[in-house]
């Protein structure tokens, strides 16, 4: 069982989402005997060198073909091994979403297919590289169970609580290296349940991914600076949990979600599908990538240039609060 | 390398093969029937019957009290468009009612117009959006290999198909992992949705390009069951996976419908059923 100790944070933040995940492959490789991890050319970018080299027999490499890598991942799944796919982010959602459909969703082979530098990380080799709609096309389809983690730590317990679900998961992998640390201490991680990382009662911050790290700095600095603002990790955006965004409409005054990925379709889309359930809900304001594709650039560039950084989010949460309740 | 056998068929496994065919046309025309205005996909049904009778009749290993059957060989229908064929074998084999076959896309029935996966009657994967089932069908061999499992895999598509890009991919990749467990079966009638293979989109030589891909290629006439019983048991050439390429007739059994494209997706008529089941002849 991955536990989180104070040596294992430190070196998995310090190599980032990616060699986190194949780090904790080559963990978890040794006791489970049907685990076989599908490659498609991508071991080295999925950190899976080591893991491909100890363990040959669990290692399949399926070349540039991510529809092929579907077929097979199920095919193999529906034999009952633990099936993992990784690759980049577009490829792994976009490329082959029919295969993922009816493979994955209709049938629901149980595979954990991982998208690797999803978001905008990889802003520098254009948008063909970026994934600012892989949360959006994964939700819309039946049996999917999304999972998008805040920080190292969390992706480690994530592809282990991906191995034991039973059905298809996407986990979304976002951030470079170093990677900044949300989870100090161990902490109870289970699909479809969010975490409580910061206690308020006028705003509620709800994020996920890259953006958990900054909603909780701007989170202290919004109630140090005198407006009581929760922060939630929700690592689940499918199945959402949907009682604690139950919980923050009948609490707060504002939403505010936060996303490194299209402001359609993503967490603030699907918080607001639960919230427009809700009598006298707060307003929501949806934080993340403009529905457009911009000039790409460097990873920091394009998190400011979105608004997806701790100012931005401050800033936003004082002008509506200026503006709404002063 | 041992090479593609010429030997007679024992004429009792020949008859057989021939019987199980027979009643596979006559359940697929009270299908068809059955299914009226709604329509079902025929031509392609019939191409195939000769393949699947071949298959689930003499060559597959499969046990009829088990369809959940580990060591089973397994059959992926890759064009799920030929499904009355399958549902058709599936209940010769025993998986499925006569009862249940006629519910063939009633409100409510598992038997849909594509195959939707039901290991409880025999249905090993939904299929029906082309190019997908080669891939799975990798999977499956991939998982024996590992296993050390000596089970065999059966993979049908369409040569409309074989459009699809990622037929090739899993093309490509199964001579890669030297999988010689696996047979890719191509139903070569010659015709697609909306013309001839020529007209919309020319495969050329599709054996020919299998053998470049790295495989063991045996073209055969896909009516004929002794030719087909001989390619299915023929043995695997180490490391190599084989495809067999079956000429076929689009609608092969009823006048009507034989090299008629029109019977892709048609409605069997009263009067046309008829003359279907007339046409039967037991040989």
């Amino acid at each position: 069982m991955v536990t989180l100790t104070k040596k294992n944070v430190k070196s998995w933040s310090r190599i980032g989402s990616r060699a986190t995940f194949g780090s904790v492959l080559y963990e978890l490789a040794e006791s489970r005997e049907e685990l076989v991890v599908l490659s498609s050319d991508t071991s080295t970018s999925a950190g899976l060198d080591r893991f491909r080299k100890k363990f040959p027999e669990k290692f399949v490499e399926v070349g540039i073909a991510e529809q092929n890598l579907i077929g097979i991942a199920a095919g193999m799944a529906s034999e009952g091994m633990d099936v993992v796919t990784a690759t980049f982010s577009p490829f792994q959602t976009l490329r082959c979403c029919e295969q993922i459909k009816v493979n994955l969703g209709y049938m629901k082979h149980k595979v954990c297919f991982v998208g690797l530098a999803s978001g905008v990380v990889l802003g520098k080799l254009g948008y063909t590289h970026c994934s600012i709609e892989d949360m959006a096309v994964m939700r819309a389809i039946p049996n999917i169970t999304v999972l998008s983690p805040a920080d190292c730590g969390e992706t480690a317990k994530a592809v282990e609580a991906a191995l034991n679900h039973d059905g298809p998961v996407y986990i979304r992998l976002t951030g470079s290296a170093p990677s900044p640390v949300v989870y100090e201490e161990d902490y109870d991680f289970t699909i479809g349940k969010s975490v409580n990382l910061l206690n308020g009662s006028e705003v509620s911050i709800i994020a996920t991914g890259t953006m958990v790290h900054r909603a909780l700095e701007a989170g202290k600095q919004l109630t140090e600076s005198g407006v009581s603002t929760s922060v939630i990790n929700i690592h689940t955006i499918k199945p959402i949990d949907q009682s604690a965004v139950q919980n923050a409409c009948e609490n707060a005054r504002l939403i505010v979600t936060i996303e490194e990925h299209s402001v359609i379709g993503g967490l603030g889309s699907a918080v607001a599908e639960v919230k427009t359930e809700q009598a006298n809900a707060p307003p929501q304001i949806i934080m993340g990538i403009r529905d457009s594709y911009q000039n790409s650039g460097g990873y920091q560039e394009i998190l400011e240039r979105e608004g997806l950084t701790k100012e931005s989010i401050v800033k936003t949460v004082e002008d509506w609060w200026r503006k709404n309740i002063e | 390398m041992e090479e593609y056998s010429e030997e007679t068929v024992d004429q009792n496994i020949v008859n057989t093969i021939r019987q199980f065919a027979l009643s596979q046309r006559r359940q697929i025309y009270d299908m068809a029937h059955a299914a009226g205005a709604d329509s079902a996909h025929i031509g392609g049904a019939l191409s195939l019957v000769e393949v699947t009778a071949t298959l689930f009749s003499s060559v597959m290993k499969i046990d009829r009290s088990d369809p959940h059957w580990t060591q089973r060989d397994r059959f992926i229908l890759s064009k799920g468009h030929g499904v009355l064929s399958y549902y058709t074998a599936l209940a010769e084999v025993g998986f499925i009612t006569r009862e249940e076959l006629m519910t063939f896309e009633k409100d409510g029935s598992f038997l849909l117009g594509h195959p939707v996966i039901n290991r409880d009657k025999g249905i090993e994967f939904s299929t029906g959006s082309l190019g997908m089932g080669l891939s799975l069908g990798l999977g499956l061999a991939l998982t024996a290999k590992r296993r050390k499992m000596d089970n065999k895999i059966f993979v049908a598509l369409g040569d409309g198909e074989c459009n699809e890009g990622s037929v090739w991919e899993a093309a490509m990749a199964a001579p890669q992992h030297k999988l010689d467990n696996i047979t890719c079966i191509v139903d070569r009638n010659g015709f697609q949705q909306t013309g001839s293979n020529e007209d919309i989109m020319s495969l050329g030589d599709v054996g020919a390009k299998f053998r470049s891909f790295g495989w063991q290629v045996l073209e055969v006439d896909g009516h004929d069951v002794e030719q087909l019983y001989r390619a299915f048991t023929s043995h695997h050439i180490r490391a190599v996976p084989r495809a067999v390429i079956a000429k076929t007739i689009k609608g092969k059994g009823f006048s009507e419908a034989e090299g008629d494209n029109a019977w892709h997706h048609k409605i069997l008529t009263g009067k046309l059923y008829d003359q279907a089941v007339n046409e039967l002849e037991p040989e």
